[in-house]
């Protein structure tokens, strides 16, 4: 076995092992920190499937967290206050039920980033960089400045939403079910790396003249990838949002974008496990450094400057070396 | 009365566009010549706020402040062109965007260290305070119209600068082949920290002359430093009259927006939900605008192919 296969199954027991100890000995929040490693994990796959197979730098992911967020947060806030959520021309109502908010993030994810990507990438390089940047920006002041949900109060939401068959208010069992959902997409997004798909889009990564030159439009497999990766994030934004049960637009400001990918940077690019290694790490030095300093944010930017300088690769590359060419 | 006031927007447009473009101009500059997308540039607009605010509460001179914000932010600018960016050059954009994002947050977290989390007053020096009365008989604000003023004479100074001297010439070049007016015997290294160094005392001398009109706080520059951003994809990136012109667009449409888009829906729809519609829409115009110029220009207005 690979070492990189190894040091993978590592990482996912002991994400099951800390939860598992803490639930024994009666620690909660400690749960609650591996959730939050889990969910965040999310984010940054779905973030690597842009940044790491398509080489596309987004600094606007926060965009597609906090679209995921308030998929969450409206159509609860309208359950719990009996109000539906339009009449005409269909009754819409409000709901608490996991499946059909995870449903309607997923959606809401992927069309934000579908038009989103339609736009960005008629530009490359550090232009796609600065629009989805702005456009980060531009959905954070109007979530601040529409008032109908909260405006910069955010929604608060009393009860998390149920999962059918599953008591979602015990710490260990919302845990459970947020590992399962990063299993999936953890599954999905390796079959997908390993796809016709995948492949093309990784060649045109690589080099986008000769994917053309072979008939494939990078334009096409860029915003399907873009689109995709919108679709994951949001899905993990509406667990943010759950696990907290709060949605605020600090959920789209940039500062959510730029760790997103401090994520996928701390653990490796392009590697599959690289956003759960890397959230894993900056949950845990959040709270090392956290209880060091007031000002640990110093201490995280010293980190990352020294790894973005000398330990190109992340962690899972310090580990397990150099990619393997071929899987 | 309401054309007075328009005009008055109008004017509050063109001093927040000309702010823009004092950021916008050593961002594009720093592009084109070094390639570098630097994130950071909005800390050092914060440097030069908290420097001016630092100078004027100890010696309650606004002209030693607005020179303190200078000296201050060229020198860090110069300090983390030296230590880190000239790293940066020969990386790819991810590693300079998490680089530039890494310094943003020790410089954030350092300046809250030494200063605290409270905002600090910068205030505006009695002879520049209160009101001038315009041709027309509009009221403006004086101190904003010098902003104005300064702004347009430092664009003059640097279109100057880049057009006729020696400097200038050597940045043009750098421009389009750095490795040729290396082999010519220009020294790249020097003109590098020198370039970065000017766009850290343009962004500097921006925060200092907004700190006197907002509070001067941690996390100040990153909101204006992402519409600079806006200004050079619409400008179109590497070029001077690019960001003037982007700079301007986007402080008029911004300002404007927010001043006409409620009153526009109030004229069919009711008071409170016009605002609320309004100003949701005036936030987001930039943005509409950016995305627009975007369709028919990927490159922006004044940008290369």
């Amino acid at each position: 076995m690979r070492r990189e296969t190894l040091l993978n199954a590592a990482v996912l027991l002991g994400l099951l092992a800390v939860p598992l100890w803490a639930w024994a000995s009666d620690e909660p929040f400690i749960i609650t920190l591996a959730t939050k490693v889990v969910i965040l994990a999310i984010a940054g796959i779905g973030l690597n499937l842009a940044l790491g197979l398509g080489g596309l730098v987004s600094l606007g992911h926060a965009i597609f967290f906090g679209v995921g967020g308030y998929a969450m947060g409206i159509l609860a806030s309208h359950a719990q206050s009996y109000t539906p959520l339009m009449e005409w021309p269909l009754l819409i109502e409000g709901t608490k039920s996991m499946p059909v908010i995870w449903l309607l993030a997923v959606i809401g994810g992927a069309c934000a980033a579908l038009v989103i990507g339609a736009l960005s990438l008629r530009t490359t390089g550090v232009y796609f960089i600065m629009i989805t940047l702005a456009f980060g920006q531009m959905f954070y002041y109007f979530a601040i400045s529409w008032p109908a949900y909260g405006g910069e109060d955010g929604l608060a939401i009393y009860v998390r939403n149920g999962f059918p068959g599953l008591n979602t208010l015990d710490p260990i069992q919302y845990f459970a079910l947020c590992f399962g959902v990063m299993c999936v997409v953890l599954l999905f997004v390796a079959r997908l790396a390993g796809s016709a798909f995948g492949l093309a889009l990784s060649g045109a990564r690589q080099n986008s003249e000769r994917v053309q030159a072979v008939g494939l439009v990078p334009y096409r497999l860029y915003l399907v990838a873009f689109t995709l990766s919108g679709a994951i994030t949001g899905l993990s934004g509406a667990l943010y949002a759950d696990l907290n049960r709060f949605v605020s637009p600090t959920m789209f400001s940039w500062q959510t974008s730029g760790e997103i990918i401090i994520f996928v940077i701390l653990g490796g690019v392009g590697r599959l496990f690289g956003p759960v290694i890397g959230a894993a790490l900056f949950i845990v030095l959040e709270h090392l450094l956290g209880g060091l300093s007031e000002f640990w944010h110093i201490y995280l930017g010293a980190l990352l400057l020294i790894v973005v300088l000398f330990a190109r690769g992340g962690l899972i590359g310090l580990l397990a070396g150099k990619e393997v060419a071929h899987d | 009365m309401s054309i007075i006031l328009l005009i008055e927007q109008v004017l509050n447009g063109l001093q927040f566009g000309v702010m823009l473009f004092l950021m916008a101009a050593g961002l594009t500059l720093i592009f084109g010549v070094m390639g570098l997308i630097n994130l950071a540039h909005g800390s050092l607009y914060m440097v030069g706020a908290f420097a001016a605010a630092g100078t004027a509460a100890a010696t309650g001179s606004f002209v030693l402040a607005l020179a303190a914000s200078l000296v201050a932010a060229a020198t860090a600018g110069a300090i983390v062109e030296l230590t880190v960016i000239r790293r940066l050059y020969d990386r790819d954009h991810l590693d300079q965007v998490l680089a530039t994002f890494a310094l943003i947050l020790i410089f954030s977290e350092g300046t809250r260290w030494i200063f605290g989390s409270f905002p600090l007053f910068l205030d505006i020096p009695e002879y520049l305070s209160g009101p001038v009365t315009l041709p027309g008989g509009i009221e403006y604000p004086l101190y904003r119209l010098t902003i104005i003023l300064i702004g347009l004479a430092i664009a003059a100074g640097l279109f100057a600068l880049i057009a006729k001297t020696r400097i200038g010439i050597q940045i043009r070049a750098g421009e389009s082949d750095r490795e040729m007016i290396g082999a010519l015997g220009v020294n790249i290294a020097r003109l590098y920290t020198l370039i970065f160094a000017l766009g850290a005392a343009l962004a500097g001398f921006a925060g200092a002359l907004i700190g006197a009109i907002q509070s001067v706080q941690v996390g100040m520059g990153e909101p204006v430093l992402i519409l600079a951003f806006v200004v050079i994809v619409i400008g179109g990136i590497g070029s001077i009259k690019g960001a003037l012109v982007g700079a301007i667009l986007v402080g008029l449409t911004d300002t404007l927006g927010g001043f006409l888009l409620p009153r526009l829906f109030a004229t069919f729809m009711d008071a409170s939900a016009a605002m609320s519609v309004g100003s949701a829409l005036a936030a987001m115009s930039i943005y509409i605008l950016m995305a627009g110029v975007l369709l028919v220009r990927p490159t922006g207005l004044f940008g290369g192919q």
